[in-house]
C-alpha cells in the first residue's frame, strides 16, 4: 500500500473534458468520474448516483455540482454529499492539473477497492 | 354481469353521477346517453361568465368527446327521447332512435318558466337556460341596443350584468319591492339594487309585465320593440330575456306513468315510483323540495352513484343551502331561513360607507339564517354555524363581526378560515371539505390555486369559494404563496419563463453567461432546470447565431439517444410516416445482432426502438443504419418526433386523401426543428381516424373537400382531445398552417410546456388570429421556422458516426484497468 502513495497517474489532458462536463476513467472498481467546472476546477468521483446508480459523468454540471441524469439527484462535487431534501453519499477521489494535463492519486483507487 | 343504463338528459348532475359511478364499478355499465342538446356535458353555473365574456364555452366543458369514449359511453347528441316503454324497458327518442334499459336515469332538468303575457312568443324574446340562449343573446349584443330583463332573482340578475358587461343598455324589472326576495332580505336587496344601478343597470321594482310589443309587421318580420308594464309605461327592447324561474320537467316522466308533483318525486335513494328507474338534478321533487343549485344536485349524483353501485351509504337530506351571486365584484352572501318570526332575533351591522350590510337570524341561541352584502369574507364560516346548528350564546356579543373575534379579539384576516374545522366545506358545488385540501397542499406541494383544482375539484365549478382557497394556500404555506407572483423558472431566480423570453429579446441577450449576468442569476452556473430552458430560449431566439451550448442539454440530446436506467441508450431511427422497407428492417436486424443489443421493440409513433445499446457502441451502430439510409428519429429530444399515418387512398377502401404521402412529406419538411417540448402529429385518412390524430400536438383529419387540421391534443399525464385550428383545401396549405403554427409555438412556448397547455396559457383566440385569419403574419411564421431548418436539418448520428463531432462523449477518457493485473 504505502508503495502507491503520492503516485499520480496521468489520464489526459484538461481540454479532453469540456467545460461543464465530465470523462469517464475505467478503473478496476468500476468508472470514476472526472468533472471539469466553468471555472477549471477538477474533481474525481465515482461515477454512481447513490440513489440508483445512475451515471454522473452525463449529468449537467453546474456551479460545483451535478444533477444525475436518472431522477435529478444534485450531487456536490466537493464533497460527494446529495444537496437539498436528498440523502446519500459518492466517493470522491484526488485529482489534480499539472501543466494541463490531468492526474488521479492511484493510492486512493486502490483503497476504494478495498473498501468494495 | 354488464347492465343496460341509459340516461335521459347529459347535465351536470346525471355526468357527475356517471363520474362516481365510473371510479367505483368501472366496467359495470354500459351506458347510453341521449342529450336533447347536440353537444357535450358542460357547467351551467359558469354561463354567466361565458355571457359577460370572462369565460370561453372551451373552459367550461366538463367532460369533452374523449371523456364518453374512454369510458364506453355511447352518446346521442341532439336526440330528444319522446317516449318511455316501461313495459318493453325502451326508450325512444324524436328521430326513432331506440335503446333498451336494466335501469333508466331520467334527468330531464327543469325549463323557463316563460310569463304568459301576449307577445311572449315574438323573435327576441329569450331565456337563460343553455348554452344557446347564451349564444342568442350574444348575438344580439353585438348589435347593442336595449335588453329588457324579466326576473330580478339570481339568474335575472346576472344575464343583466353579462348583457351590461356586452355593451348594451340593460334594464332589469322584478314583480317584487326587492330584488332576490327568496335569498335577501329587504335591506341587502336595496343595496344590491343600488350597486347595480351604480353600474348603469336600470331597474324597476313591483312592475308587472302587460305585454311585450312587437315592431311594426311592415317593417319586416315581426320582432320583440318594447315591454310594456300594467301601469302603462313601455320600455325599448331590442331583446327581452325571461329570468322569472324555472320548473322541474317532468312531462316524459308523467307520461310514462311515473308519480309525479312538481317534479319527478323520489325518495332519498333517488328512485322513482319505478324500482328500475332513477330521477336526479333539477326535475326531481323530494319530500316537497324541488332544487336548483348544485350542491345538493352534486350530492344527490352521488348517493345514485352508490345506489346503483350497490354500496348505499347515507340517503339524501334536505339541507340548509347557501347562495352567491356571480357578478364580478359584487359580494354577496345568503344562506339559511332568514324570514322574521316571533321566536326569532337578528343581529345586524351596517356600515353604509363601505356599503357593508350584514344580517344574522338567531332562534334558540343557534344561527339559523344570513345575509352577508359586500364584504363576504366570513361567509363560510356563518354557514359552517348554520348548517352544524352551533350554540352562539358564549360569542354573541362579538358574533356579528366573525370568527375572527370569536375567540377574544385578535384580528388576524386568516382567523377565519383558520378557525374552521377540517370538515368545514369549503366548495359547496363539489363538497370538498378544508381538511381534504389541505392535506393535497402539503402532501402533494400545491402551490397555486389551478392545482389545488386539479387535485381536489375545490374551485373548479362556480369559483366563488375561490379566496377562500387562496386563504388556505397562504395558511399551509405562509409567505411561500403569493397568487400574484410569477412562478419563477427554477430557484436560480425570481423570474418566470414568460419574463426571462421577453427579456432575452429586449435585452438582446445572447449566451447563457451573459443572460445570468444581466438577469442577476443566484446561482453560479444554474441548475439543470433553467440550463436546458435557457439553452432553447437562446437558440430559437437567435437562430443561426446562437452556438448550441450542448453542456446544457440533456444528456439524450447531447448524445442524441435515450439513456436508459442501466445507463445503456435506446435507439429509434426515423421511419417517414412510419412507412419502411424491406432494406431497412434488415439494416435494423443486422445491427441489433451485430451489437447484441438485447430488446427490439416498436413504438407507440410508428418505428422500431433498440433498446440496451452500450455508450461506445452508439456512432457504429448509427453508421450502419446511415448505411441504410437511416437517421436519427430524434425519440430523444424536445422537437419534433412522429408523424404517425395510416394507409390512406393508396390503399384504404375509405382513405379520401394520401394521409400517408403527407404524413411523409410533413415529417420531412419538420425534421430537426427543437421546439419547447416534444411534437407529435398523425394524419388520418378519414374521419374514422385511424392514426388517432385528434390526441396528438397536431392532428390533420383527411375529409373529402380537404383536411382539417386539429392540435392541443395529448395522451400522456393529461388526456385531451384536439380542438380544430382551421379546414384547408390543398397538402401545401397544410404544411403551411402546420409549420406557422408550430413557430409561433417555439416562439411563445415555455420550456417543456406542450401544445396544450401553451393554448390554455395563451388562448385560442390568438393563435387563430396569428395562423388562420391574417396571412402576413401566417407567412412571416412560415418563414420563421424555415430559416433555422436550413441548419438544423443534418443528421446528428451522421456526424457523431464519422468520429468528427463530439467524439469525448462516447469513450472513456482513459483506461486504468491495467492495474489490477499490475498488482
Amino acid at each position: 500500500m504505502t508503495a502507491m502513495e503520492n503516485v499520480w497517474l496521468d489520464i489526459g489532458t484538461i481540454d479532453d473534458i469540456p467545460r461543464q462536463g465530465a470523462r469517464v476513467v475505467k478503473t478496476p472498481m468500476g468508472c470514476i468520474a472526472v468533472f471539469r467546472t466553468a471555472s477549471d476546477d477538477l474533481f474525481a468521483l465515482n461515477d454512481r448516483c447513490p440513489h440508483k446508480g445512475g451515471p454522473l459523468s452525463e449529468g449537467i454540471v453546474h456551479g460545483t455540482s451535478v444533477t444525475c441524469p436518472l431522477h435529478n439527484f444534485v450531487i456536490s462535487l466537493e464533497t460527494g454529499l446529495a444537496q437539498g431534501a436528498d440523502k446519500g453519499e459518492v466517493a470522491t477521489f484526488p485529482v489534480r492539473c499539472q501543466a494541463g494535463r490531468i492526474q488521479l492519486e492511484a493510492s486512493q483507487l486502490a483503497r476504494s477497492k478495498d473498501a468494495a | 354481469m354488464t347492465q343496460k343504463l341509459v340516461v335521459v338528459g347529459n347535465g351536470m348532475a346525471p355526468g357527475r353521477a356517471l363520474e362516481r359511478l365510473f371510479e367505483m364499478v368501472p366496467g359495470a355499465f354500459d351506458v347510453t346517453i341521449f342529450n336533447a342538446e347536440p353537444r357535450t356535458n358542460y357547467d351551467r353555473i359558469l354561463l354567466s361568465p361565458v355571457l359577460s365574456g370572462e369565460k370561453s364555452y372551451e373552459e367550461i366543458v366538463i367532460h369533452g368527446d374523449a371523456w364518453y369514449r374512454q369510458n364506453g359511453v355511447t352518446l346521442h347528441k341532439g336526440r330528444k327521447v319522446v317516449k318511455i316503454d316501461r313495459a318493453s324497458k325502451t326508450v325512444i327518442a324524436e328521430d326513432g332512435t331506440q335503446a333498451d334499459y336494466d335501469k333508466l336515469l331520467i334527468a330531464t332538468g327543469s325549463v323557463p318558466f316563460v310569463i304568459p303575457v301576449p307577445g311572449n312568443d315574438l323573435a327576441g324574446v329569450l331565456t337563460y337556460r343553455d348554452i344557446d340562449d347564451v349564444n342568442a343573446m350574444l348575438i344580439a349584443a353585438e348589435q347593442g341596443g336595449h335588453a329588457v330583463v324579466i326576473g330580478g332573482g339570481l339568474l335575472g340578475l346576472e344575464a343583466a350584468a353579462g348583457l351590461k358587461a356586452r355593451g348594451m343598455e340593460v334594464t332589469v324589472i322584478h314583480l317584487m319591492p326587492t330584488l332576490m326576495e327568496r335569498q335577501l332580505d329587504a335591506a341587502a336587496g336595496q343595496l344590491l339594487k343600488r350597486e347595480l344601478e351604480s353600474r348603469g343597470i336600470k331597474v324597476v321594482t313591483e312592475a308587472s309585465t302587460r305585454q311585450i310589443a312587437a315592431t311594426d309587421p311592415c317593417l319586416g318580420p315581426p320582432r320583440v320593440a318594447a315591454v310594456e308594464l300594467q301601469d302603462g309605461t313601455s320600455i325599448k327592447a331590442d331583446i327581452v330575456v325571461m329570468a322569472v324561474g324555472i320548473r322541474p320537467n317532468a312531462v316524459l316522466a308523467k307520461d310514462a306513468g311515473l308519480a309525479t308533483g312538481r317534479g319527478i318525486l323520489v325518495n332519498d335513494r333517488m328512485r322513482t315510483s319505478d324500482t328500475d328507474i332513477y330521477g336526479v338534478g333539477e326535475c326531481v321533487e323530494f319530500e316537497g323540495n324541488v332544487y336548483g343549485l348544485v350542491a345538493p344536485l352534486y350530492e344527490q349524483a352521488s348517493i345514485l352513484a352508490r345506489e346503483l353501485a350497490g354500496a348505499p351509504g347515507a340517503g339524501f337530506v334536505d339541507k340548509a343551502l347557501a347562495t352567491k351571486l356571480k357578478v364580478t365584484g359584487v359580494d354577496l352572501f345568503s344562506a339559511g331561513d332568514f324570514a322574521d318570526g316571533d321566536d326569532r332575533e337578528e343581529i345586524v351591522l351596517r356600515d353604509a360607507a363601505r356599503g357593508v350590510y350584514r344580517r344574522l337570524v338567531l332562534k334558540d341561541d343557534k344561527v339559523i339564517g344570513a345575509v352577508m352584502f359586500g364584504d363576504t369574507s366570513d361567509s363560510g364560516w356563518f354557514f359552517q354555524l348554520i348548517k352544524d346548528s352551533v350554540d352562539i350564546a358564549g360569542m354573541r356579543e362579538t358574533l356579528i363581526f366573525g370568527p375572527a373575534y370569536a375567540g377574544g379579539g385578535n384580528a388576524d384576516p386568516f382567523a377565519a378560515v383558520a378557525a374552521l374545522p377540517d370538515e368545514a366545506e369549503i366548495c359547496g358545488c363539489n363538497g370538498v371539505c378544508k381538511g381534504r385540501i389541505v392535506s393535497a397542499i402539503t402532501e402533494k406541494g400545491l402551490t397555486s390555486v389551478d392545482e389545488v383544482r386539479t387535485h381536489t375539484k375545490a374551485s373548479a365549478s362556480c369559483g366563488t369559494c375561490t379566496g377562500l382557497v387562496e386563504q388556505l394556500l397562504t395558511l399551509s404555506l405562509g409567505e411561500a404563496y403569493n397568487p400574484a407572483a410569477v412562478k419563477p423558472m427554477c430557484s436560480c431566480t425570481e423570474l418566470g419563463h414568460a419574463d426571462v423570453r421577453r427579456l432575452v429579446v429586449a435585452k438582446q441577450l445572447k449566451t447563457i453567461p451573459d443572460l445570468m449576468q444581466e438577469l442577476e442569476w443566484k446561482s453560479s452556473g444554474g441548475c439543470a432546470k433553467c440550463r436546458p430552458a435557457l439553452n432553447y430560449y437562446l437558440l430559437s431566439t437567435w437562430p443561426g447565431q446562437y452556438v448550441d451550448d450542448n453542456q446544457s442539454r440533456f444528456v439524450n440530446e447531447r448524445v442524441h439517444a435515450n439513456i436508459q436506467k442501466d445507463g445503456t441508450y435506446s435507439v429509434v431511427p426515423r421511419m417517414w410516416g412510419g412507412v419502411t422497407t424491406p432494406g431497412e428492417l434488415r439494416a435494423i436486424a443486422d445491427v441489433a445482432d451485430k451489437f447484441q443489443i438485447p430488446s427490439v421493440k416498436c413504438t407507440g409513433g410508428q418505428r422500431i426502438d433498440l433498446l440496451g445499446v452500450k455508450k461506445a457502441d452508439l456512432p457504429a451502430v448509427w453508421a450502419d443504419l446511415n448505411a441504410a439510409g437511416l437517421v436519427s428519429g430524434h425519440a430523444y429530444g424536445k422537437a419534433l418526433r412522429t408523424v404517425k399515418t395510416c394507409d390512406g387512398s393508396d390503399w384504404c377502401r375509405f382513405g379520401t386523401q394520401d394521409s400517408t404521402g403527407l404524413g411523409v412529406r410533413l415529417e420531412k419538411f419538420l425534421w430537426g426543428s427543437w421546439t419547447p417540448a416534444k411534437v407529435k402529429l398523425a394524419v388520418s385518412g378519414c374521419p374514422r381516424n385511424c392514426a388517432e390524430a385528434t390526441c396528438k400536438d397536431v392532428g390533420v383529419i383527411c375529409v373529402e373537400s380537404g383536411y382539417e387540421i386539429h392540435f392541443a391534443g395529448a395522451a400522456g399525464l393529461d388526456i385531451k382531445g384536439t380542438v380544430v385550428l382551421c379546414h384547408v383545401k390543398t397538402e401545401d396549405e397544410v404544411i403551411e398552417v402546420t409549420a406557422a403554427l408550430i413557430q409561433l409555438y417555439r416562439e411563445q412556448g415555455h420550456y417543456l410546456e406542450r401544445i396544450y397547455k401553451w393554448l390554455d396559457r395563451v388562448g385560442m383566440e390568438s393563435i387563430k388570429a396569428a395562423v388562420v385569419d391574417d396571412p402576413t403574419r401566417r407567412n412571416a411564421l412560415f418563414e420563421g421556422f424555415m430559416h433555422p431548418q436550413k441548419f438544423s436539418q443534418s443528421d446528428p448520428w451522421a456526424q457523431r458516426a464519422s468520429g468528427s463531432t463530439d467524439s469525448h462523449e462516447f469513450s472513456p477518457i482513459a483506461n486504468l484497468t491495467y492495474m489490477e493485473a499490475a498488482q
